[in-house]
């Protein structure tokens, strides 16, 4: 029990982190390609795709930071203060981006300060949420206290790195990408023409970003080089970057020859490979290189009753999230809205 | 200039938790009565019932918003400036916590976007549905995060090892002793707050001979509401009151400002507490009188600020202002009710332009109450953070104090603008008013009515058009 919690736990941690890039990615994706709409009614017919949706899409965030304290408070406690400036001003960015939507329209005819708090909230969100990414890929500082016992101990800009720059733009392309597939699929138009053309160079800007991150991490850090090139892993893991290869390519596939579904769920695919790279780096710490997951664990009383309300309430949630999904099915085309 | 990284943490968090209230009270209070307003269509079918609903709903959107932006940055200062305490009680509270995000974060969330923009995309039951989830949403929120608020008040169901608390027996946890009160007082606190800015609303409208029929409604719902609840909460506030002198004494003795425990408590009407001397300044007391509401004797007495160490002292001013503040509200709304009720049982409510005229100005006392009352309840339980476990002081994360100033400098640059621009909007669109030219769609899919109106959810995908609102 004391063994299997802490690992279940990290499935449900990671299902939600997973479900909020996929989810507030394409939302975000669309605040970083809104500066490059023509007009006010390209940029209605954008925002409307994402209107209904945006409040639940972002709930993910709240469940994925809340369960890790739930079920990890030691890492939460200094996962937190470690990456404090980053976390900080992406709860800002996500003020002003989330405040857009209702403001813009209540705003009319003034809407342009909210195109940019929408556009530049979404692109300061992605890019923080890379930092934090970073920030954690390349270990925290951590000390044994007396008394308290292990704390973060660095500096306030230990986050602060080249490569966790790396992953900022890595994931503002991300979700750029996630919400060019995304508008393909649900306009029309101009809007969905303008997405079939960035999407391919998104696609292409991504792989590059995953290259240079999936090279930097082994060679800057011994474990997770163990961690590919020792065998037997060498032989089970490498499938993880040839699928990822195969994946892309059908994803460009698809946009050529003008599909729609295909290339928004292949991006979703895509998305998740990395995720399980950067798992298998890690594992098993939380907060690397020091804390695993059963170090941080809360006690089993706690990570049981809260597990408890996962398992009932998941399906419920994924539930009623389809079924809004699908209430809003369709394409939002020019001019339609829902206001 | 040198800052105590503490005390800085605490100014942040008091900044952004005192933001985050005003909203959540709103929403709580509006989801309800739109999902009431919408109700009442369903079964009646007048269409003044369906403008309202739409009209309160754009509020709503916009007060919505503002609720889960400033949200969402709570549940992250839990871990950015308040690491110690999130380990040593995380094991009690998160789980709390966590029940929140899963049973109402969700479900609000959700059902919003069909509440906001399924209007003509919808059958109408599920729309009347959807705004009857959203607002049983905010409640189980409510439900779980005073819970969680309650159980730092007042600690029950775990013990302490190492250090860090560990849960026991989590119905006492949730069900801890001050819940009830607390759930009870702060729900009523938020449909007693919009019911009073729906009576500003209306009246103002009245004074302008606008919305004449809508404003009417508006009104007269708003009174029923606030003769009932204002009254109620007195009494549950006095409830809660007792039930905090038995489990955090030194906090009913800032609120009343009471130093002698040889003396009966006075109900100090106004006074300056000289906390240097142990006494109050300028006292304008009823004698007795807290003693009698206290103990229900005479001369009962209760433990005074003096008994207590210094060091278990709540900072005696702001409780003790406060706490005034708030039962002063409590005490005008009790007379804005029944003053409402009786001219309108008089039948010359509509005349009585000085009533009118006054309420349309009281609609920011509830929110004011609100965060008194907060102030009481948070302040007064200084020096701990949660109670009898940890103390404040030994709460904070690790973080320099160069980022708190930074941090706490963004979040009250940021807050401003965001926030006054919101309710700036807000007002916009009060003044705007309900919009006469929306029909009411048909109710063929009124709630107690089958799914005959399924094939209407894919009629007229989406009629669009220039209309500005967020609903
Ligand atoms: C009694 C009511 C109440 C109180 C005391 C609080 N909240 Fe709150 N909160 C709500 C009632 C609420 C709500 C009604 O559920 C909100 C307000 C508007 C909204 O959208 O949901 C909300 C939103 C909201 C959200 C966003 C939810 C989402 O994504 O939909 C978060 C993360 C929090 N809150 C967290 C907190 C924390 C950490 C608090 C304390 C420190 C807190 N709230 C106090
Ligand atoms: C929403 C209404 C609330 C308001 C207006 C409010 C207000 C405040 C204020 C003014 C302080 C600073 C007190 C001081 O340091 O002297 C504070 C501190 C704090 N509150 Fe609340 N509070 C609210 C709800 C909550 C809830 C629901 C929780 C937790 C579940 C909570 C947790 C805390 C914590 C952890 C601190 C910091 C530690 C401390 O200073 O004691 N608050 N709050
Ligand atoms: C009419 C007389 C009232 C009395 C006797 C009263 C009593 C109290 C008491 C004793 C507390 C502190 C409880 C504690 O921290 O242990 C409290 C807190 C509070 N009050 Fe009141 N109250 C009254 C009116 C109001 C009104 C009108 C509102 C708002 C519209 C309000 C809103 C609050 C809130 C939000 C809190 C903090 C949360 C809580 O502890 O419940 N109160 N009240």
């Amino acid at each position: 029990m004391e063994w299997y919690l802490p690992l279940a736990w990290g499935w449900i941690i990671a299902a939600a982190v997973a479900m909020y890039v996929i989810l507030d990615g394409f939302d975000l994706g669309i605040g970083i390609l809104f500066p490059f709409a023509k007009d006010e009614h390209e940029r209605d017919q954008m925002m409307n795709t994402v209107a209904p949706f945006w409040d639940g899409n972002e709930t993910w965030l709240v469940l994925g930071g809340g369960g890790l304290w739930v079920a990890f408070p030691k890492a939460y406690a200094i996962v937190m203060p470690a990456l404090y400036l980053p976390v900080i001003v992406m709860l800002l960015a996500l003020i002003f981006r989330g405040v857009s939507f209702e403001f813009r329209w209540v705003a009319k005819p003034n809407k342009s300060v909210w195109n940019i708090t929408f556009a530049g909230g979404s692109i300061l969100a992605a890019f923080c949420q890379g930092l934090i990414l970073g920030g954690l890929i390349q270990g925290v500082d951590v000390q044994q206290q007396p008394d308290v016992g292990p704390q973060f101990a660095g500096g306030a800009f230990d986050w602060a790195t080249p490569f966790s720059v790396l992953c900022g733009v890595g994931v503002v392309l991300g979700y750029a990408l996630l919400g060019a597939t995304w508008l393909n699929m649900k306009t029309d138009a101009e809007v969905a023409r303008r997405s079939r053309q960035q999407a391919p160079m998104l696609l292409a800007a991504v792989l590059v970003a995953m290259g240079l991150v999936s090279i930097w991490t082994p060679l800057a850090v011994d474990r997770i080089w163990d961690r590919w090139f020792s065998l037997p892993n060498l032989l089970i893991l490498w499938p993880i970057p040839l699928v990822t290869v195969g994946v892309a390519y059908l994803v460009w596939r698809g946009l050529e020859n003008g599909r729609e579904i295909g290339p928004f769920f292949g991006s979703i695919v895509l998305f998740l490979l990395g995720f399980l790279g950067l798992a298998i780096s890690t594992f098993p710490y939380l907060v690397p290189p020091h804390i695993t997951f059963w170090d941080a664990a809360a006690a089993p009383a706690s990570q049981i009753f809260a597990g408890i309300g996962v398992v009932i309430m998941f399906p419920i949630i994924i539930g009623y999230t389809v079924l809004v999904y699908w209430l809003f099915r369709g394409k939002v085309r020019a001019g339609e809205g829902y206001h | 200039m040198d800052f105590d990284p503490n005390l800085l943490a605490r100014l942040q968090f008091a900044f952004t938790v005192s933001f985050h209230i005003v909203f959540p009270a709103f929403t709580i209070g509006i989801s309800a009565y739109v999902a009431t307003l919408l109700l009442i269509w369903a079964r009646t079918g007048a269409d003044r019932f369906h403008r309202l609903a739409r009209f309160w709903t754009k509020i709503f959107a916009v007060s919505f918003a503002m609720g889960v932006v400033s949200g969402i940055v709570l549940s992250y200062q839990f871990g950015t400036n308040w690491s110690r305490y999130s380990e040593v009680v995380g094991n009690v509270v998160a789980p709390l916590i966590g029940y929140e995000v899963l049973t109402a974060f969700f479900l609000e969330a959700t059902f919003l976007g069909i509440m906001l923009f399924g209007w003509d995309r919808v059958p109408a039951w599920l729309h009347v549905l959807s705004a009857c989830i959203v607002a049983l949403g905010t409640a189980i929120s409510g439900f779980w995060i005073l819970s969680a608020n309650s159980w730092m008040q007042t600690p029950a169901g775990f013990e302490m090892r190492d250090g860090v608390a560990h849960p026991l027996d989590w119905v006492q946890i949730i069900f801890n002793p001050s819940f009830p009160y607390r759930f009870a007082h702060m729900m009523t606190a938020a449909y007693l707050t919009t019911a009073v800015v729906v009576l500003s609303v209306g009246c103002r409208y009245l004074l302008a001979n606008r919305f004449g029929e809508d404003a009417r409604t508006m009104v007269r719902m708003a009174i029923g509401m606030i003769a009932i609840v204002a009254p109620l909460q007195l009494f549950i506030g006095d409830q809660h009151g007792l039930n905090t002198l038995e489990h955090q004494p030194a906090k009913v003795a800032a609120m009343e400002g009471h130093w002698n425990s040889d003396e009966p408590v006075a109900l100090s009407l106004f006074a300056i507490p000289n906390v240097a001397e142990e006494r109050n300044d300028f006292d304008i007391a009823l004698p007795n009188l807290s003693s009698v509401i206290l103990t229900h004797s005479w001369d009962g007495r209760i433990k005074g600020l003096s008994d207590f160490p210094k060091d278990e002292r709540p900072p005696v001013l702001p409780v003790f202002f406060a706490f005034r503040i708030m039962v002063a509200i409590g005490f005008a709304l009790i007379a804005t009710g029944l003053v409402g009720a009786w001219l309108w049982w008089r039948g010359t409510l509509w005349e009585t332009r000085w009533y009118l005229k006054t309420s349309s100005y009281l609609w920011p006392l509830g929110f004011i109450a609100i965060l008194a009352g907060w102030i009481v309840t948070e302040v007064g339980r200084q020096p701990w953070v949660a109670w009898g476990i940890l103390r404040t002081a030994d709460a904070s994360s690790p973080v320099t104090t160069g980022s708190l100033v930074i941090s706490l400098a963004m979040f009250v640059v940021v807050y401003c603008c965001v926030f006054s621009m919101g309710v700036y909007y807000i007002n916009r669109l009060i003044n705007r008013g309900p919009d006469p030219s929306i029909i009411a769609p048909p109710r063929q899919g009124a709630p107690n009515r089958p799914l005959s109106a399924a094939q209407d959810a894919t009629r007229g995908a989406i009629a669009g058009g220039p209309e500005p609102a967020a609903g």
